[in-house]
């Protein structure tokens, strides 16, 4: 591996790609879209889109996902249990309910739609419905 | 109970560094739980994302330092459109109190959360003394 390998290649360039799109209004104009558990990204490759969320200490028989035309919705419990004689000496983990739901601005092939659960990151790749598609229109 | 909850958003924190990296990027501070018992000092971190081959867990005078660090390589070909948190390594150090035996120390990942037993030195472990 390079020393100095290409700046989006680092994780600085990640993390500026991802500073830039803080907040931006893509979701904005949904009522459901913000201001709830769990924090959420979202990313395009090609037509399809993909969420992602960090959800550690989340056992994925805990969650639950819905997809619908364009809304997903996701939800879940996620716990942190202590030994009963034990004496506490910081409480950070957050704990307790989750459910939110967003509204995609494309409608989703539902049938096609996969998730992924690894080390507390979930991944849910959302395929564009193939009657959403744009279409080239031919000039004639 | 608490489970029944509704659960806040609390931002990341990044971590803020005492020794800088060659290497640029932004670390975070994994959030903590720890407990102790009779025998062992129990630490739960969060490093959502962290394999557990990419955990590192050092000791040195007494200072219990935990970096993980996460694979960003599945973000190369997708482009963000919407971001509402950004991502990084995670590290984080403690003073330790008490005596650790370190040769028995265990640590396990599940689900993103790193759980580090530290089982206490022998000759830290309390002793009931009886009243004759």
């Amino acid at each position: 591996m390079a020393l100095f390998p290409d700046p989006f290649g680092t994780l600085l360039g990640l993390q500026n790609a991802l500073d830039a799109f803080r907040r931006s209004d893509w979701l904005q104009s949904s009522p459901s879209a913000s201001g709830s558990y769990p924090p959420l990204n979202v990313f395009r490759k090609g037509d399809d889109f993909a969420l992602v969320a960090e959800l550690p200490g989340v056992s994925s028989s805990d969650l639950d996902i819905q997809v619908k035309g364009r809304t997903v919705r996701l939800s879940g419990t996620k716990s942190a249990k202590y030994p009963e004689k034990a004496s506490i000496h910081r409480r950070e983990r957050l704990q307790g309910r989750f459910d939110r739901s967003i509204t995609l601005p494309i409608e989703v092939d539902q049938d096609r739609a996969t998730a992924e659960f690894h080390d507390g990151v979930l991944a849910i790749t959302l395929p564009r419905a193939e009657r959403d598609k744009p279409r080239s229109i031919q000039i004639g | 109970m608490s489970d029944s909850q509704e659960l806040a958003v609390r931002e990341k924190q990044e971590l803020a560094q005492q020794d800088e990296k060659t290497v640029p990027g932004r670390y975070y501070m994994p959030a903590a739980d720890i407990f102790e018992t009779d025998d062992a000092l129990t630490l739960l971190l969060e490093m959502p994302g962290v394999s557990k081959n990419n955990v590192d867990v050092q000791i040195e005078n007494d200072v219990l330092r935990v970096e993980g660090k996460i694979d960003y390589s599945a973000y190369k070909d997708i482009e963000p459109v919407y971001t509402e948190y950004n991502v990084g390594h995670y590290a984080r150090a403690f003073t330790l109190s008490n005596k650790i035996d370190r040769d028995a120390i265990t640590a396990r990942v599940e689900d993103g959360v790193l759980t580090l037993t530290l089982p206490k030195a022998k000759e830290a472990l309390s002793r009931r003394i009886a009243i004759n």
